[in-house]
């Protein structure tokens, strides 16, 4: 094999084997990467910020530690990159925002101390909406990100800087953050597997807030094994987390390799009507996401599954409920970046005092869609409209958390498309925020119930990727990979390839 | 439903210490005024006297025995900060010239 150019292709199970059987060494993979994102990045725009020689060191360590005997995990040098939301001790994290332009934390996220744990080599840290504000990456502070698969193209966002690298093969899996579709949304657009879990299942302790009761980490990967196995690395009770959940995962890699095994009998299938799931609950869905939808439907009625309508009228109403709660908990969790114990302080001559400092290093320091939902989170908490606003979202969410319990009682898993659309062209809908927002129209309901969520692909529309969403009830992420997995498996084995195989990176082997 | 004025951005901006300029006091007044428009939907609603959710799990306080953990460093802490003085976080002034 040519060496560094075939390395990247490879999956994580791929890549675990070889590690483990001592075929290939961390540091070659490590550098097999970092060699891609010297080579891609500058195209992509991917990466915030690139660890090449902590990298190497930490690749270097796990090799001498294989070569002295020592124990090492299954993911010992498999390299990761992570979301720039996550908080790495010594590394620039900026949440995609200036005003934490330079910080280096002091700590560690846990879940990217587990990741360290296991073995893998942190790549780098990758580009973000800012505060994981938007659904194309377009409102980072830094940079753009285009999709591997059409570079005048958004890769999804928030997490798109770890859709573009996971997909354009400068890092074999990452972390992604979802408040509202952050992480289902960029896999669905880039051909990924994307898994938002069960909120409460993955410690936020370290992962910059943005809407507390909705954020959630998860796993970005090219196989729906990788993400089960990224997601028992990452998942579980954490005491620094007062929301973490004390209950065991659900056996997610087993759940994963059940459904790969292709029988769906006895498993039953919801499609959610208000979701693109029938005629009169179309609008604004491409023809081409709501056919790969059916198809791979059909598909998983293929394996025995039995397939129902289900109606969830209060879904229409989980955009606007989301765009009032996310903004009121943002601009609680945002004023925290007031210019005195950490990040950008402007206007500190003397002539302004403390308050006037905070204004001018917020100006400064936050972009645009960071002020409106600063303000319009203001607005809707504020005396005289908290009712009407607020409150009443908070509502909407009982009624819609209510229907999925009901759903839940006649199917094992709700569908939908994760997106209404392919990815749209760069630049189109960044000035528009109803346009922007309507992009999450499919993952909202899942959020704001607290429920598991996967985008799997389901193929190909003009060229470019769809995803298929499986929800489940609540601890039940299992159920999401053994769907997905199966999905995954048999369309895999019908198309003969992997989908991303079709995608034809401009370095990569003929 | 009510709506927002540019008056009313100027004042929710001062409220969230952010110092707008006139150019984005024009540009947010009319794209929160959409974005408020989109929103007031959940009014349809009928939720008559069902509680409001304010997250999705079920949350009791959390308490740990009151004893001393490992805390960072400070000077940890303070390379962080914007500005550090005699191993403190140098604040600008809190009080105008006449106080």
């Amino acid at each position: 094999m040519s060496g560094a150019a075939d390395l990247t292709r490879l999956d994580v199970a791929e890549l675990s084997g070889l590690l483990t059987a001592g075929e290939v060494s961390a540091v070659e993979v490590t550098r097999a990467h970092l060699d891609r994102i010297a080579a891609d990045d500058t195209r992509l725009g991917a990466y915030l910020d690139v660890q090449d020689d902590a990298a190497l060191a930490a690749a270097t360590a796990i090799d001498r530690a294989r070569s002295a005997g020592a124990a090492l995990g299954p993911l010992a040098g498999v390299p990761v990159a992570l979301k720039d939301v996550v908080v790495t001790e010594g590394v620039p994290t900026t949440s995609g925002s200036k005003i934490l332009a330079g910080w280096r934390p002091p700590y560690s996220a846990t879940i990217a101390t587990r990741l360290a744990d296991a073995g893998t080599v942190l790549l780098g840290k990758t580009n973000m909406d800012e505060f994981a504000m938007g659904s194309s990456t377009e409102n980072s502070a830094y940079q753009v990100t285009r999709n591997p698969w059409d570079h005048e193209r958004i890769p999804g966002g928030s997490s798109g800087g770890s859709s573009a690298a996971v997909a354009g093969h400068l890092a074999p899996w990452a972390i992604g953050t979802d408040t509202g579709g952050s992480i289902r949304q960029p896999a669905a657009v880039t051909g990924l597997v994307g898994h938002k879990p069960t909120y409460g299942s993955v410690s936020r302790y370290g992962l910059i807030a943005f809407s507390s009761s909705l954020d959630q980490a998860g796993p970005m990967a090219r196989t729906v094994a990788d993400a089960a196995v990224m997601h028992e690395v990452i998942g579980g009770h954490d005491p620094r987390d007062s929301t973490s959940i004390e209950a065991p995962l659900s056996g997610l890699a087993d759940a994963a390799r059940a459904g790969a095994a292709g029988d769906l009998r006895g498993v039953r299938i919801g499609v959610v009507r208000e979701l693109g799931g029938a005629a009169g609950h179309t609008e604004g869905y491409e023809p081409g996401v709501l056919a790969r939808t059916r198809e791979a439907i059909e598909v998983l009625a293929g394996l025995g599954a039995d397939v129902v309508e289900v109606s969830c009228p209060s879904f229409d109403l989980a955009l606007p409920a989301y765009y009032l709660i996310a903004p009121s908990e943002a601009s609680s969790n945002l004023a925290r970046y007031e210019g005195v114990r950490f990040g950008l302080r402007v206007g500190d001559d003397g002539s302004h005092d403390l308050d006037e400092v905070m204004a001018l290093t917020r100006e400064q320091g936050f972009g645009p869609e960071v002020k409106r939902r600063i303000i319009l989170g203001t607005y809707a908490l504020s005396s005289g409209y908290y009712e009407a606003y607020y409150g009443q979202a908070q509502k909407v969410r009982t009624l819609i958390t209510g229907e999925f319990t009901a759903a839940f009682a006649e199917v094992d898993v709700l569908v939908s498309p994760t997106m209404p659309t392919v990815a749209f062209p760069l630049g189109t809908r960044v000035d528009d925020p109803i346009a922007m927002y309507a992009a999450d129209l499919c993952t909202l309901p899942a959020s704001l119930a607290g429920l598991p969520a996967i985008s799997v692909p389901s193929g190909l529309s003009e060229g470019l990727p769809v995803g298929l969403q499986i929800m489940a009830p609540a601890l039940a992420d299992d159920r999401c990979y053994r769907v997905a997995a199966a999905l995954e498996a048999a369309q895999d084995a019908a198309r003969g390839h992997r989908l991303l195989d079709e995608l034809t990176t401009p370095a990569g082997p003929a | 439903m009510s709506s927002i004025s540019r008056d009313d951005v100027a004042h929710l901006a001062q409220l969230s210490r952010l110092a707008v300029t006139e150019e984005e006091l024009d540009q947010f007044a009319g794209q929160l005024e959409q974005v408020l428009a989109a929103v007031a939907r959940v009014g349809e609603a009928a939720v008559g006297d069902v509680a409001p959710m304010t997250h999705a799990v079920p949350l009791t306080n959390v308490l740990r025995p009151d004893e001393v953990t490992p805390s960072l460093p400070r000077e940890a802490v303070l390379a962080g900060a914007p500005a550090a003085e005699d191993g403190r976080i140098r604040v600008p002034r809190i009080l105008g010239e006449s106080a």
